[in-house]
C-alpha cells in the first residue's frame, strides 16, 4: 500500500509507554484521590469556575473527538454540535421528564448526541481522509441552525439563551461550585473509564486499523464500516455528556452560540498540542488550551499593567495558540503527551 | 481427483484505458502452492486486488469454493475466507506485534461495542480466546520475542513475517501472498518459504503467491502461472513451465 | 419571473467573487497539496492593510502596491516556513497547519490594526441598473466583472504560460516534475504570490461589499464547498462550482429560507457540497486516484 495515499493515518498515534503497571495504577489511585479529595479541601471558587469545571469539560470533548479522530482517524469539525446537542437533550430531559434522576439524564443525552454523530458519520462510508470534514462541518451548521430556529428546543424561551434547571442529585443541591466541579469530575471519571476499556477492545483496535491503513484493514476482514461508525457515535456520545456539563455545570445556561464551530476548532487543537490517539493527551492539552490564556491575562497584567485591553490579550491568545499548532504538527506530531513520556523515561533512567 | 478451490475465466480489467489483464483463465486446486509469475508490470498484484475485491474485475468471472463472486467487496472477500498479504507489508505501523495479529481476527469477533465499553464477561471471554490464538500464531512464525514491539520500529523482513502472522490469524482457506520474499537474502528467503509451507500443511490452507525469484519459485511452489502483460503464457507444473520456449522468451530468459 | 431572474443574477454575481477565492485554493492546492484555511485570514489581512493604509491618506495605487508586496511576502514566507516543512505528511495534517496559521494571521493583523470595522470605498456607487426586466447592483456588476476578467487573466495565465504547465506536472507527480528540472521552490514561491495577489483583490471587492471586519474570513468556508463541488485541481471547476454555490444559495436563500423560518445559507451550500460528493468524490472536474495497495 502507497504509504503516500491520502487516506493514511494523520499522526501516529503512539501509546505512552509509562513503564509497570503497578506504578500506573498507584499513579492513577492517586491522582483521582488528589481529584476528588485533596482538590476540594483547598480551592477556592474561582478556581473550580474558572479553572477546573472548564478545563474538565473541554478534557471531556477533546477526549470524544480523540476517539472520533484520534484512534479511528475520521477527521470530525463537528464537536460543538454535538455537545449542542447533548446540552439540548439533556435540558429536554431534566425539562419534560423530571421523574429521571440527572446521571440518567446525562447518559441519555449523551446517547442522542452519539446517535446525531452516526448520523453525520454516515457518509464517511464513502467520503475519505481530508473531505470528511465537508459532511462534518454541514453537520456542525445544521445542527447550530436547527437550535437556534426551532422553538421547541429551548422550551420557546423569549431570549436564545435560556438557564438550566437546577442540578440536584437525591435530594442533594449540586449548584455551587464545589458541587458543580463534583458532578463535572464523577461524570469524566465514569467516561473515561468507558473509553478507556474501549480503546482497549476489539473496537479500538478496529479503528487503529481503519485509521493506519483502511485498505488493507478491508481486506483482512476488519469490518471497516462499522468502525467509522462507532467511531462517530462513540466519539459524539462523549461529546454530548462534555455538552451538558458545559450547559449545566459550567455555563448555567443551554446556548447554541457556545457550541459554534470555534468549540469545534478548539476541541481539535487540544487533541492536536496534547497528543492524537491519547487519552491522556486530550487531558494535558485541555490544562494546555485553558491555563494559557488565564497566564497569558496575568502576565501582560504584571508587564504592561491593566494597559492592555481584553482583545488585544485574546488576539495575541490567538497568534500564540496558531503558532503552537504549526509547531507541534512540525516538531511533535505525537503531541505533549509524548514529549513528557520521553522526559518521564529521560528522568526514570 | 482434482479438487478445484479457485477458478478464474478470461478475466480483464482495464486502468486508464491499458489492459493490465487480458482474458485472464486458471485454476488453482485445494492444498497447493500456485505462484504467479511474471516482469513487473505483468498484472499480479492487480489479479490479487482482484480477488480481494479491492479492484472489480470488468470482465470474466471468478469462482471460489464453488460460488461465483461478481461485486465483491474487500470485507466480504475476507469473510469468505481469503487472506492477504502485502507488497510492502501493510501494517497497522503504530501497532504492535499483538495488535497487528489480533486485528486480523477481527472477522471472528461476535461482541459488540456495548460488551467493549463495559468489559462484560462474552467480551473478557473472546478476549482471552483471541489472546490464544494469536499467541498460537506467533508461536507458530517464531514471532513471539517480538509480541510487544511497535511494528513500524522492526526490520523489513520481520515485518513480513508480521503480515503472515496477521493473515493467518483469521484462519484464511486461501491465502494470497503478495512478494512475500521481497528484499530477503537467501537465508531468510528459505526461512519463509519454510514458514509457507508449514503454514500451507497445518492449516490446510491453499497459497496463490507472486514472487520474482526462480529459484525460490521451482522449489517451493506445486503449480505456476506466467503472466506478461496480462496475458497468460505459461501454467502448469514447475518442471514444465521452466522448459517452455514461449515461457523462456517472455520472462525467465530475461536478466532482471 | 423576473423576481426569480434577478434572485439567480444576483446569485451569479456572488458566485463569481466565490470563484475568484476558489482560484486562490485550487493553485495552492495544486502547487502544495493543501486545503488551505488560511486563505481567508489572508483576505481580512489584505483589506485590513489596505484600509489602513489609505485612512493614512496613501493614494489609492500606492496603497496597492504596498498591500500587494506584503500579501506576496506573507505568502511566499508561509510557503517557506509553514509547509515546506510539512511535504508529504498527510492533506488533514497539512489543513489544521493552515487552520493554526490562520489563527496568527487573524491576530496579527488585528492585534497591529485593530479590529473595528472599516469603511472601504473603492469609488464605484451602489446604485440598481436595470438590465432588461431585471434590476441589479451596479456594485455586483463591476465586483463580477472585475473578479471575472481575474479569473479569464488568471486562467489563461496557467493555461499558456510555461508556470502554468510545470504547475500541472507538479499537480499530476511531484517526483516526475523534479526529476524533467522543474525548480520546485521557485514554482511554489510563483503560485504563493499569485494568491496572495488574488487575496487582496478579492479582500478589496469583499471589503467594500460588506466592510472590512473580522467576517472577511469567513470566505473560506464558502470556498470549500465550491471547490468540493468543482473539484480541488480545476480552475474551470472554481468558476463553475463558484457560480453553482453563488446561485444555489441564493436561490435557497429566498425560496427556502422563508419555509424553514430563516437564513439558511450557514449550511446550504455544505448539503450540496455533500450531496456533490456522495455521487462525484472528486468533484466535476478532479481527477479520480486509483487505489493501491
Amino acid at each position: 500500500m502507497s504509504s503516500a495515499s491520502s487516506s493514511a493515518s494523520l499522526v501516529p498515534g503512539r501509546r505512552l509507554a509509562i513503564p509497570a503497571l503497578p506504578l500506573r495504577s498507584v499513579g492513577l489511585a492517586l491522582l483521582l484521590a488528589l481529584a476528588f479529595v485533596g482538590i476540594p479541601l483547598v480551592a477556592t471558587d474561582y478556581w473550580y469556575n474558572a479553572i477546573l469545571i472548564p478545563f474538565l469539560i473541554m478534557a471531556l470533548a477533546g477526549l470524544g473527538l480523540n476517539l472520533t479522530m484520534g484512534y479511528a482517524g475520521q477527521a470530525s469539525l463537528g464537536t460543538g454540535a454535538f455537545m449542542a446537542v447533548g446540552a439540548y437533550a439533556t435540558y429536554n430531559l431534566l425539562l419534560r421528564l423530571p421523574s429521571l434522576p440527572l446521571p440518567a439524564s446525562l447518559a441519555l443525552g449523551g446517547l442522542i448526541a452519539g446517535l446525531a454523530g452516526l448520523v453525520v458519520g454516515l457518509p464517511s462510508l464513502r467520503i475519505k481522509g481530508f473531505y470528511l470534514i465537508a459532511p462534518t462541518l454541514a453537520g456542525q451548521f445544521l445542527i447550530e441552525w436547527t437550535f437556534n430556529q426551532v422553538g421547541w428546543f429551548s422550551n420557546y424561551a423569549s431570549s436564545s439563551s435560556i438557564s438550566a434547571p437546577r442540578l440536584a442529585i437525591l435530594g442533594r443541591d449540586l449548584s455551587s461550585p464545589a458541587g458543580r466541579y463534583a458532578l463535572t469530575l464523577s461524570s469524566v471519571a465514569v467516561v473515561t473509564a468507558i473509553a478507556w476499556r474501549l480503546v482497549r477492545s476489539q473496537t479500538g483496535r478496529n479503528w487503529r486499523a481503519v485509521r493506519d491503513g483502511e485498505t488493507a484493514a478491508a481486506v483482512i476482514g476488519v469490518p471497516v464500516a462499522r468502525a467509522k461508525l462507532s467511531a462517530f457515535f462513540a466519539g459524539a456520545a462523549v461529546c454530548g455528556v462534555a455538552g451538558a456539563l458545559w450547559a449545566f455545570a459550567y455555563l448555567g445556561t443551554v446556548d447554541a452560540r457556545s457550541f459554534d464551530l470555534d468549540r469545534s476548532f478548539q476541541a481539535m487543537f487540544i487533541i492536536i498540542i496534547g497528543g492524537l490517539g491519547s487519552l491522556a493527551g486530550s487531558f494535558i492539552g485541555s490544562a494546555f488550551i485553558v491555563l494559557t490564556p488565564i497566564l497569558l491575562t496575568h502576565l501582560s497584567e504584571a508587564v504592561l499593567g491593566a494597559g492592555l485591553d481584553g482583545g488585544q490579550v485574546s488576539n495575541i491568545q490567538r497568534v500564540i495558540f496558531g503558532a503552537l499548532i504549526i509547531g507541534f504538527l512540525i516538531k511533535e506530531p505525537n503531541g505533549l503527551v509524548a514529549l513528557i513520556g520521553r522526559l518521564w523515561r529521560h528522568l526514570v533512567r | 481427483m482434482s479438487d478445484t478451490i479457485l477458478e478464474l475465466t478470461d478475466v480483464s480489467l482495464t486502468f486508464k484505458g491499458i489492459k493490465a489483464i487480458n482474458g485472464l483463465s486458471f485454476a488453482v486446486q485445494r492444498g497447493e502452492i500456485c505462484a504467479l509469475i511474471g516482469p513487473n508490470g505483468a498484472g499480479k498484484s492487480s489479479l490479487l486486488n482482484i480477488l480481494n475485491g479491492v479492484y472489480r474485475a470488468e470482465s470474466g468471472t471468478v469462482v471460489f469454493e464453488g460460488e461465483r463472486f461478481g461485486r465483491i467487496r474487500p470485507g466480504s472477500a475476507a469473510r469468505r475466507g481469503i487472506g492477504r498479504t502485502f507488497q510492502h507489508a501493510a501494517l497497522f505501523g503504530p501497532l504492535s506485534v499483538l495488535d497487528n495479529v489480533l486485528a486480523g481476527l477481527a472477522r471472528h469477533s461476535r461482541t459488540t461495542l456495548v460488551e467493549h465499553a463495559f468489559g462484560l464477561p462474552r467480551d473478557a471471554a473472546e478476549t482471552r480466546r483471541f489472546l490464544q490464538a494469536a499467541e498460537e500464531i506467533l508461536a507458530f512464525l517464531d514471532l513471539a520475542s517480538y509480541r510487544d514491539r511497535i511494528v513500524s520500529t522492526l526490520p523489513y523482513g520481520i515485518q513480513k513475517r508480521v503480515d503472515l502472522a496477521r493473515a493467518l490469524a483469521a484462519r484464511p482457506k486461501l491465502l494470497l501472498l503478495d512478494e512475500p520474499m521481497a528484499g530477503m537474502n537467501g537465508e531468510e528467503k528459505r526461512a519463509m518459504g519454510g514458514f509457507i509451507e508449514a503454514a500451507r500443511d497445518t492449516f490446510g490452507l491453499t497459497v496463490v503467491l507472486i514472487e520474482h525469484d526462480i529459484g525460490v519459485v521451482m522449489s517451493l511452489s506445486d503449480h505456476v502461472v506466467v503472466l506478461d502483460y496480462g496475458r497468460k503464457v505459461g501454467d502448469g507444473p514447475p518442471e514444465a513451465v521452466r522448459n517452455d520456449p514461449v515461457v523462456i522468451a517472455a520472462y525467465l530468459g530475461k536478466p532482471h | 419571473m423576473s423576481f426569480f431572474l434577478e434572485t439567480l443574477a444576483g446569485g451569479l454575481l456572488a458566485g463569481v467573487m466565490y470563484a475568484l477565492v476558489a482560484i486562490g485554493f485550487v493553485l495552492i492546492y495544486k502547487a502544495s497539496g493543501v486545503f488551505n484555511y488560511a486563505q481567508g485570514a489572508m483576505v481580512l489581512c489584505a483589506a485590513l492593510t489596505f484600509v489602513t493604509l489609505t485612512e493614512r491618506d496613501l493614494p489609492f495605487w500606492l496603497a496597492g502596491l504596498v498591500t500587494l508586496a506584503i500579501m506576496v511576502t506573507l505568502a511566499v514566507a508561509v510557503e517557506r516556513v509553514v509547509l515546506r516543512p510539512l511535504v508529504n505528511r498527510s492533506q488533514v495534517t497539512l489543513f489544521m497547519a493552515t487552520l493554526g496559521l490562520s489563527y496568527v494571521i487573524e491576530g496579527i493583523a488585528q492585534l497591529l490594526m485593530g479590529a473595528s470595522v472599516h469603511e472601504l470605498d473603492l469609488g464605484i456607487p451602489d446604485l440598481p441598473v436595470a438590465l432588461g426586466p431585471i434590476q441589479l447592483s451596479r456594485f455586483d456588476l463591476v465586483a463580477a466583472a472585475s473578479a471575472g476578467a481575474l479569473v479569464i487573466a488568471l486562467s489563461l495565465f496557467f493555461e499558456r504560460t510555461r508556470i502554468g504547465v510545470a504547475l500541472r506536472a507538479v499537480a499530476d507527480d511531484p517526483q516526475a516534475a523534479l526529476s524533467i528540472g522543474i525548480r520546485l521552490p521557485i514554482l511554489w514561491a510563483a503560485v504563493w504570490a499569485v494568491a496572495g495577489f488574488v487575496a487582496l483583490v478579492a479582500g478589496l471587492l469583499w471589503g467594500a461589499r460588506q466592510g472590512v471586519q473580522f467576517s472577511l474570513t469567513f470566505v473560506v468556508l464558502k470556498a470549500l464547498p465550491v471547490l468540493i463541488i468543482g473539484g480541488f485541481t480545476s480552475i474551470a471547476g472554481a468558476i463553475i462550482g463558484g457560480l453553482i454555490v453563488g446561485a444555489a444559495d441564493a436561490i435557497a436563500e429566498i425560496y427556502l429560507g422563508p419555509l424553514l423560518g430563516g437564513s439558511v445559507s450557514t449550511w446550504f451550500a455544505y448539503l450540496l457540497a455533500v450531496a456533490f460528493l456522495l455521487v462525484r468524490p472528486a468533484g466535476l472536474f478532479g481527477e479520480r486516484a486509483i487505489k493501491r495497495v
